[in-house]
């Protein structure tokens, strides 16, 4: 890649002040380096993964609005997780997480449990308790 | 509390790490040069590890590695310490920023305040530097970024904590010594062999072997997974292959431009030229991730346009086997 075709599109880093050191070639095909501000590709390919996130929460919200699942898997898709690594936040096995997506059993888990998955969503147990989707 | 730490911006953030801590300690090092002598060029494809629901794709070989292979082959020691509490994890931070030792840390990137939220995943493996503490906010060193930041106690103890796979365990790095005199000719010699066995190996997921096993699966991913999923695949492979200075083109550009510091070094004319046919790989992955944007970006549903693509990779593939036949001569 040239030095002149470092990429300058608008991207989601820009929002935050940020550029991208690339290596790219001079004139000569010597090597030197330039910031980008983003390249398009990236950014598709970036908002298609952000877009499937939204989707899925946006699935599980409406499922806990409709009694299907707790929102402890709502969170969990809002904070882009999967089960594995809530369990490693939680510290709980996955079959119980697992478990803990129905509803039943979800009004039954105590305080302690609560906190545990509060934690992990960096939430309060009374946000997660009175989710209704 | 603050070392004399100068922060330098990079492509990757291992080999900015890396870089910027040898630099701090007399050892003027350059990014390309950790990169190439680290071996951090790499190919791999686990089609049975899931990461956002589709495959993982790996340009570069784990967490750690380039900084341990980069140390062995120069004879730099490096300490690293995990942790299993965050009290013993802190203690040992400031321990050294009151020694003036500015520290590498892994973390994960959901929690890095600094960072878009776009950019904020599940990801465990990226790098960056503390080197000072001014009353509860530490002084952070993020190599991808422009300038240093800071970030709270609290938010360094998450990311450092941060769970998942790689999950770092408060890792903290740092090099404890460094020789007077280092051999770079003969270290770049057994970088550069090992960069070609990893690409050559004959296994079916690894280097080249791994993207044609990758090409003929994208032919086979819309009829299988449906289109839908075809295009969240190849956006995964885009994503790892270019996010943040990371993978396939980018990667091939930091190796290039460690090829023509090493032709320097080794008085060879041979891997300047090599330098510049790796620059050609670099842009070829360029295009690839390129063409394979317009797939998913469209959503179109022909069946024609995964095996264009998968004949893309073939192409590239078969260009950087050539390329490390050549190379594995050159040294």
């Amino acid at each position: 890649m040239k030095k002149s075709e470092v990429p300058q599109d608008k991207s989601n880093i820009e929002s935050v002040n940020m550029r991208e050191l690339c290596y790219a070639t001079d004139e000569n095909g010597n090597y030197t380096t330039a910031l980008s501000s983003g390249w398009e590709p990236k950014t598709i390919a970036l908002s298609n993964a952000i877009d499937d996130i939204k989707e899925r929460t946006e699935e599980a919200r409406q499922k806990v609005a409709n009694g299907e699942t707790s929102p402890i898997l709502y969170f969990m898709e809002f904070s882009k997780m999967d089960v594995g690594i809530l369990a490693g936040y939680t510290g709980l096995w996955q079959w119980r997480i697992k478990r803990h997506f129905k509803p039943k059993v979800f009004a039954g888990l105590s305080d302690k449990v609560l906190q545990k998955y509060a934690d992990a969503f960096l939430i309060t147990v009374n946000e997660l308790r009175n989710f209704k989707g | 509390m603050k070392t004399d730490f100068t922060h330098h911006q990079s492509a990757h953030c291992e080999n900015g790490v890396a870089s910027n801590l040898l630099k701090h300690n007399g050892l003027n090092i350059s990014e390309p040069m950790v990169f190439g002598i680290g071996s951090g060029l790499f190919f791999v494809y686990l089609p049975f590890i899931k990461v956002n629901h589709a495959p993982a794709f790996s340009y570069r070989p784990l967490p750690g590695i380039i900084f341990s292979r980069l140390a062995k082959r120069l004879g730099i020691k490096i300490k690293r310490q995990k942790f299993s509490g965050s009290q013993a994890a802190e203690k040992a931070l400031e321990d050294n920023l009151k020694k003036n030792i500015p520290s590498g840390l892994q973390v994960g990137v959901y929690n890095l305040t600094y960072f878009p939220d776009d950019y904020r995943f599940h990801f465990n493996a990226h790098n960056l530097v503390v080197y000072g503490k001014e009353e509860n906010n530490y002084l952070i060193s993020d190599p991808v970024m422009e300038t240093v930041t800071t970030l709270t106690a609290e938010e360094l103890d998450r990311v450092r904590f941060a769970k998942g796979a790689f999950a770092p365990k408060g890792q903290i790095y740092y090099p404890v010594y460094i020789p007077e005199e280092i051999d770079f000719k003969k270290a770049i010699t057994k970088a550069i062999k090992a960069t070609c066995r990893d690409m050559l190996a004959p296994m079916p997921i690894i280097g080249v072997a791994g993207m044609r096993y990758v090409s003929k699966q994208i032919r086979k991913w819309p009829a299988k997974h449906g289109v839908r999923k075809a295009n969240h695949y190849l956006a995964q492979i885009v994503r790892m292959q270019e996010e943040i200075g990371t993978g396939g083109g980018g990667f091939r550009f930091i190796y290039a431009a460690f090829l023509q510091e090493a032709s320097v070094i080794m008085e060879s004319e041979a891997l300047k030229t090599l330098s510049f046919e790796m620059t050609e790989i670099g842009d070829m992955w360029r295009d690839f991730a390129l063409e394979a944007s317009r797939v998913y970006k469209k959503r179109s549903a022909q069946q024609d346009v995964y095996n264009l693509l998968a004949d893309r990779l073939l192409e590239i593939a078969g260009r950087e086997e050539e390329f490390f036949k050549k190379l594995r001569k050159a040294v």
